[in-house]
């Protein structure tokens, strides 16, 4: 088997194993919250009676392993149940809601990674000067920001003095593709503000990391020029790292955008899984620890992999 | 002369577009020399001179949704599920913006002379959104299925004190367990939405037989609706399709109304209303519902125990400072028992309490108090802006020489460990349909939430009394006697009730503010319309 076609399988199968020990330690946090899902549904007007017929009903009475084991046997065929809230299929839910986060994440994504990795190659070429000085501002002031702060700033920039876009990002199936990208505009502008500055600064420091190296030295020597050096030795060369982080922050942009959500009343799974929090709908919970546990990996392993790629000495190991 | 006509003119049409709100118009038109009632009868005109407008899509910003939420009448307790439901379905009848009974489903209702026996007759032809005309079995089917346990329903409170229910022809016979007189009020509860075959099999079906039909449902984010053609009552339902935005952030909400992408929101902030009172295309609106904020001292507990110093107490609170500064002025002062103008039968006559620190000062001589401090219990989530209620209070009583003092409490456990715990605390009560409702839970002797400890036998007979009493200027006596005790001898301190404050733009027609409820009493879709 090909070294680079082995190293992929082994990694996939710790990828899956890892994300089975994952929802181990799911099933295990949900059951150690203090009193169980009957309780919470039932509140104050919980009587003895009412606790055990709903515990019957929901299969609680059942020891814990058979339940878990209940638990991964549906998730494996597809079934997630439904929500003990409103009795939602969850797996329906899940794969409207999971398909905008994806469209929302990737459509920031496509805007800000080319973005910032233009920008740091740019700050790395000119480091110490003033473009390199005017980027690290601009993007470190906009990461500093709360995300809801941004979100107002844009809100009432883009929708009240410029009234270009709307504030509520209202995403209705039968809407065609450019009238979502409309929609979705300003949680997009967020988003690239949010995320930009941590791959811009990891570029530039990877790539001002590369440039002490001889053989950019060989190449300034060769006579190419500032940006020829940076772009076709430097950059290959600082390619691990920076996708590292690109990884991490897609990550972030799938599971970590709560905020800008319920600002901009997204329909997605971060605010999917905090209105199920609140009301202690363990199910729907459980599930969505799981895709986010699984984005997590996939993008990680992704970013491993990659680096290796990227690196003829791991390509080729002895 | 002249002058003044044209001026008179151009409110009315103000009003008319729905520019200027009822406070602003009677406020200006009297300074024009216009008396108070003449102008509230002009803007009254003007603002049903309209006739509605058919057509178009009518939208609304609402808070308080989530993904959780269901179609399910029973389980509807915020403020999206609530305006959602009041869409798609309706009771048997409503309450008015007047405080009368207004009849829907039910076109007659009667009962027996000691009010334990109450008779509906059920409208012919309404039609179920899914085909099918009302019976009275499916009304009974309906409130019966809400006196499940299972069912988990929030009028369960009120269906459970029915002990029979009857479907006969088209009456629907319901026999009471004890002689309730507001039954009617009761039964127009939210929950209570007529559903074919009672809502048993699928209560979450969103059938109903309102004047919009559910076309689309994303619990949490968006409700959208057609309308229902065939519905009985013209004078409701004029868009054709509205829809229901779920808008959590108060900021956003507002920018949405703002930007033109709803036309109507609840829950403004009080903090934001001045500055969109700049913005022409907003028109703020209030109503004075019943929720109220509230200084609680314990009747049985020294030195609350002393009349004269609950009095000296009630008298050294200055009202009007509260609403201004604590509420912004979006609210009316209180008097020391809980309704106010937002109740059926209320008495307005009972005169208004004010801040008199010389008469403060000779009750607390009277009551013999010894001078020590009088600790007032507070915590920031008692209500919206406690903290600096309970200091405004303490600086006017201490001006009045009453030496009151205040301990900020945590918000954490405030509810169980001081609320309805210390003798004299901070706190609010979101108000009831009706007056029994409110008395009977917190002010009857007996009640489990006597947060005051006001126990008067005369007090409990009287509102017993009132309950079996058919002729509204009897009950209505009885409830001026009761308010008056409980102002005079209560342990309640009731300085202000806070008002609904919604927004809408200004090219809706058909806004009448209801006092019973949050947007026109969750009818603001049913009832409004789109000028242009």
């Amino acid at each position: 088997m090909h070294p680079v076609l082995k190293l992929v399988v082994q990694r996939v199968a710790l990828g899956l194993l890892l994300l089975l020990v994952i929802s181990v330690v799911i099933f295990l946090g949900v059951e150690a919250l203090p009193g169980d899902t009957a309780q919470a549904i039932l509140g104050q007007s919980a009587t003895p009676q009412a606790l055990a017929n709903l515990r019957a009903e929901m299969g609680l009475d059942q020891p814990a392993l058979t339940r878990y084991l209940h638990w991964l046997g549906g998730i494996l065929t597809g079934d997630l149940g439904a929500a003990l809230t409103n009795k939602a299929d969850i797996a329906k839910s899940i794969s409207s809601k999971l398909g905008n986060t994806l469209f929302l994440a990737g459509s920031a994504a496509v805007i800000a990674v080319p973005l910032a990795i233009l920008l740091g190659i740019l700050a790395a070429r000119y480091a110490g000067r003033w473009p390199d000085k005017v980027i690290s501002a601009v993007t470190l002031t906009t990461i500093s920001l709360p995300e809801f702060v941004a979100a107002y700033f844009v809100i009432f920039f883009l929708t009240q003095v410029f009234p270009i876009f709307q504030p509520v990002s209202l995403v209705l199936p039968g809407m065609g593709f450019w009238e979502k990208l409309h929609a979705i505009a300003l949680p997009v502008i967020v988003l690239v503000m949010v995320v930009l500055a941590h791959m811009m600064r990891m570029t530039r420091a990877a790539i001002l990391n590369v440039m002490q190296s001889a053989y950019i030295e060989t190449a300034e020597l060769k006579g190419l020029s500032p940006m020829q050096v940076v772009w076709r030795h430097a950059f290959p060369n600082a390619i691990a790292p920076v996708v590292a982080v690109v990884m991490l922050n897609l990550a972030y942009l799938v599971v970590g955008v709560v905020v800008v959500e319920v600002v901009f009343s997204y329909n997605a799974l971060g605010k999917y899984l905090v209105d199920h929090v609140t009301k202690r709908d363990l199910p729907v919970v459980q599930a969505v620890g799981l895709i986010f546990a699984a984005v997590y990996i996939f993008l990680n392993m992704a970013a491993d992999i990659i680096g290796i790629l990227s690196n003829p000495r791991l390509r080729h190991p002895k | 002369m002249n002058d003044k006509h044209n001026q008179l003119d151009w409110m009315i049409a103000q009003a008319r577009k729905g520019r200027m709100t009822r406070r602003e118009f009677v406020g200006r038109t009297t300074a024009l020399g216009v008396s108070a009632t003449l102008a509230g009868a002009l803007f009254s005109k003007a603002a049903l001179a309209d006739e509605p407008v058919k057509g178009g899509t009518l939208r609304l910003g609402v808070s308080g949704g989530g993904s959780t939420d269901t179609l399910d009448p029973a389980l509807s307790a915020s403020p999206s599920p609530y305006n959602i439901l009041r869409t798609w379905g309706e009771c048997l009848v409503d309450v008015s913006e007047t405080g009368t009974v207004e009849m829907r489903i039910a076109e007659e209702v009667s009962s027996n002379a000691d009010a334990t026996e109450w008779k509906f007759k059920i409208r012919q032809g309404v039609e179920f959104h899914g085909g099918g005309t009302v019976t009275a079995d499916d009304v009974v089917a309906t409130l019966k299925r809400h006196t499940d346990e299972k069912a988990q329903s929030g009028a369960l409170g009120i269906v459970q004190g029915i002990s029979e229910m009857t479907a006969d022809g088209d009456m629907v016979t319901l026999k009471l367990a004890s002689a309730n007189a507001d039954l009617p009020f009761l039964i127009a509860d939210y929950h209570l939405i007529i559903q074919p075959g009672g809502g048993v099999d699928n209560p979450a079906a969103g059938v109903g037989t309102g004047p919009y039909k559910v076309t689309s449902n994303e619990p949490g984010v968006v409700t959208t609706f057609e309308k229902n053609a065939n519905y009985w009552d013209s004078t409701r339902g004029h868009a054709d399709t509205v829809e229901i935005l779920v808008i959590n952030d108060d900021t956003a909400r507002v920018a949405a109304l703002q930007a033109g992408q709803v036309h109507m929101i609840d829950r403004v902030d009080p903090k934001t209303v001045a500055t969109l009172s700049g913005d022409a295309g907003v028109v703020i609106e209030r109503a004075a519902g019943p929720g109220h904020y509230v200084f609680i001292m314990h009747c049985d507990k020294a030195p609350f125990d002393n009349n004269d110093l609950r009095m000296a107490l009630k008298l050294a609170i200055n009202r009007q400072e509260l609403v201004d500064k604590v509420l912004g002025g979006l609210g009316s002062r209180g008097n020391d028992f809980p309704i106010n103008a937002a109740y059926p039968l209320f008495d307005d006559t009972i005169p208004q309490r004010e801040y008199d620190a010389a008469a403060a000062a000779a009750a607390y001589a009277k009551s013999g108090h010894d001078g020590s401090p009088i600790l007032l219990q507070v915590a920031p989530g008692a209500f919206p802006g406690a903290v600096d209620a309970a200091n405004l209070f303490a600086s006017s009583a201490n001006a009045a020489g009453i030496p009151l003092q205040i301990q900020v409490e945590p918000d954490d456990g405030y509810w169980s460990n001081v609320w309805n715990v210390a003798p004299f605390c901070a706190s609010y009560w979101g108000g009831r349909p009706v007056q029994d409702q409110m008395y009977t839970t917190a002010y009857l002797s007996t009640a489990e939430w006597n947060d005051t400890r006001f126990k008067d036998a005369h007090f409990d007979e009287l509102l017993l009394a009132a309950r079996g009493e058919l002729d509204g200027a009897k009950r209505k006596g009885i409830y001026s006697e009761m308010a008056n005790i409980m102002r005079d001898t209560g342990g309640l301190i009731a300085p202000m009730f806070n008002d609904w404050v919604e927004g809408r733009r200004a090219e809706v027609g058909g806004w009448v503010a209801n006092p019973q409820g949050t947007m026109m009493n969750g009818f603001a879709l049913s009832k409004c319309w789109l000028t242009a």
